[in-house]
């Protein structure tokens, strides 16, 4: 039996028929049933979620609504006590671990930004670039052209070429946003999961932010989890809207925006 | 050649400086002991060879720890251990070599172990009348339980100070271990009375200065390797996993085998410190294995300055030349003296003194230079 996801708009329905080994979907990312607790309380209650290949995907909700508590079990920092987690069609993620899963493609930008205060803002850059990955690959590893010209593009994009030689530690708020933003396309990830990346950014960043994400998105898979209504306004993508661990409301934003549920407990009346 | 490409080519001007002085010392040294007379001002004595002997493997044991601790913040209060067990390869090999000519005149047998009425040698010494065999074992012994000890820990993602305190734990208990006769390592006594090394009389003058030199060309060579690790695309992402260690995972980096890699470098490194110590000193015994003693050596890093590998070989060899001076001045005010300066650099030198003096040359150098816009770099938290 073959379900394809993608025509079922609400992920609600669920696709409980399929058989683990077999799982077949279309989808890029697919999310059946997740829950998880801590301490009895549960951050994520019979969460379904499907992202389709090439698609973006804002997530919004009140504090304590789960959306960082989804990043960390789609990256393998937290395991789900229950559901499935499947990327590409037919891997598993909650048996990964976050390194694995990093290196399946799917790259993380965190609400905090954090990056590598220490090192210059290319060295960042360099490091998060796709390359070998083990110890004696990265020990023995000589100058490569083809590294740094994808360091200089990809700092080109992100408009710190001039702060390349400066510690990533000395950047301002939203360069740092900018610099892990960088990072997370150096990864040249499939699917890019952005915690807030407008948190602390003037108005003019915040649209060049946008303009950014809107443009990766051509070419990858996006999910972004924001507060600001006006940011993903200006992405005008689909929107799921998440509260107590499970999801609310989905489509677009005017739709979501016009939810009796959501005004209740997100937007404010 | 391609090995010497990946050692220097990235040393910076005080690393030359610092191979530079210590090539000097390894020739200086020795033909000053040996070859001026006594009386000369330019003498130097038996006891000054046999001393910075010792502390040449101190620098090395000091740059094994600011190995792991200083670019890995993995912070080791236990490498005294795998100093200790280097030391023990070595002490087992210059047992052998007594031979008969023990207090008891066993042929074969050191004389621990004819007091203790042992007929045969435990299975834990065979071999070790090699020398190519022991060498090894100074390197393997260390290095494998390193590698063990850190397999576990690292997958397990043991951290911080819990980190710390089984490395503690793993020396501590060792200590004791090391301390019962049953062991076949000689009880508290440990392993003394060497008489030669390779053939040579490990208390003929020349074999000290000989020793000495070893000490100084393995401290260059530990340096070497160090650096080379540090200032790799691995050394980037071992300072990374300092920094942000779950932010290197999400980059798809295995940081459990960056750790495991410095350690178990890190371990061997201490393992080869404390095998040129043993013949110097003329002693190993389970003292060696004290937690003080580790701690001691994070110590002469957090002097000497985290993270910088010279500024740590300098902290080695500055607080062990204070502590001579003063065990012999104010024998009872060691302790109190250590404990001191640890709070004084902690407090007033955060980044130790050659980190300290790294930021004011560079301060200075930039006071120079016209000023630009770029703003002054402050580090992070």
């Amino acid at each position: 039996m073959l379900i394809d996801p993608m025509e079922t708009q609400l992920p609600a329905d669920p696709v409980k028929a399929i058989e683990r080994p077999q799982v077949v979907t279309q989808s890029l990312l697919y999310l059946d049933g997740v829950s998880v607790s801590f301490d009895g309380f549960r951050a994520i209650n019979n969460l379904s979620l499907i992202i389709a290949p090439g698609e973006m995907r804002a997530i919004i909700g009140p504090n304590g609504a789960g959306k960082t508590t989804m990043m960390d079990i789609i990256t393998g920092k937290t395991k789900p006590d229950a559901g499935d987690v499947i990327f590409d069609g037919q891997v598993d993620l909650t048996q990964l671990d976050e390194t694995a899963i990093a290196n399946l493609g799917i790259g993380r930008k965190f609400q905090k930004p954090t990056v590598f205060e220490m090192h210059t803002v290319e060295d960042n850059i360099e490091m998060a670039v796709k390359a070998d990955r083990t110890v004696f690959g990265t020990l023995f590893s000589r100058h490569s052209a083809e590294i740094w010209r994808r360091v200089d593009e990809l700092l080109g994009i992100v408009r710190l070429g001039d702060h390349r030689k400066r510690l990533a530690g000395d950047l301002s708020h939203g360069q740092k946003q900018w610099l892990e933003i960088g990072m997370l396309l150096a990864q040249d990830p499939k699917l890019l999961l952005v915690d807030e990346p407008a948190a602390g950014m003037t108005d003019v960043e915040t649209g060049a932010t946008a303009e950014l994400l809107k443009d990766i998105a051509r070419t990858h898979s996006v999910v972004v989890v924001e507060h600001d209504m006006g940011f993903i306004r200006e992405l005008g993508v689909k929107v799921t809207c998440l509260h107590e661990g499970s999801v609310l409301a989905e489509g677009s934003l005017d739709q979501v925006s016009a939810d009796e549920r959501v005004i209740e407990v997100y937007l404010g009346r | 050649m391609m090995l010497t490409r990946f050692l220097f080519e990235r040393i910076d001007r005080g690393g030359w400086v610092f191979l530079v002085l210590l090539g000097l010392a390894a020739v200086l040294v020795p033909v000053l002991n040996l070859a001026v007379p006594p009386g000369s001002m330019f003498h130097v004595s038996n006891t000054a060879v046999g001393l910075w002997g010792k502390y040449m493997t101190y620098a090395l044991l000091a740059i094994a720890v600011d190995l792991v601790w200083g670019y890995c913040g993995i912070l080791s209060l236990g490498h005294g251990a795998f100093f200790a067990l280097g030391g023990y390869a070595m002490g087992m090999y210059l047992m052998l070599q007594i031979g008969p000519r023990g207090v008891y005149a066993h042929p074969t047998l050191p004389d621990f172990m004819v007091f203790l009425n042992w007929t045969e040698l435990p299975v834990a010494w065979w071999g070790f009348s090699s020398f190519p065999y022991a060498m090894l074992m100074v390197a393997l012994v260390p290095g494998l339980l390193a590698f063990v000890f850190g397999w576990f820990a690292f997958r397990s993602r043991v951290t911080g100070v819990y980190l710390s305190i089984i490395t503690q734990a793993l020396t501590y208990a060792l200590m004791l271990a090391f301390f019962r006769n049953d062991m076949g390592f000689g009880g508290n006594n440990g392993l003394t009375d060497f008489k030669d090394i390779l053939g040579f009389n490990i208390q003929s003058q020349t074999t000290r200065a000989v020793l000495f030199s070893l000490s100084v060309l393995a401290l260059m060579a530990g340096y070497l390797v160090a650096r080379a690790i540090v200032t790799s695309k691995a050394g980037k992402i071992i300072i990374a996993i300092r920094d942000a260690e779950p932010r290197t995972r999400f980059l798809g980096y295995r940081v459990e085998n960056f750790k495991l890699f410095v350690w178990t470098v890190s371990a061997v490194m201490a393992g080869i410190a404390g095998a040129l110590y043993v013949p110097q000193v003329g002693i190993i015994n389970p003292s060696e294995f004290s937690p003080a003693n580790s701690i001691e050596a994070i110590v002469w890093v957090a002097v000497g300055g985290r993270g910088t590998l010279v500024g740590a070989a300098l902290g080695a060899g500055l607080v062990n030349f204070a502590k001579s001076w003063f065990t012999g001045a104010f024998p009872q005010g060691w302790l109190f003296a250590l404990g001191g300066l640890f709070i004084f650099v902690t407090l007033f030198l955060p980044k130790g003194i050659l980190g300290t003096f790294t930021d004011w040359w560079k301060r200075r150098g930039e006071s120079r230079k016209p000023p630009t816009a770029s703003p002054a770099s402050q580090p992070a938290e």
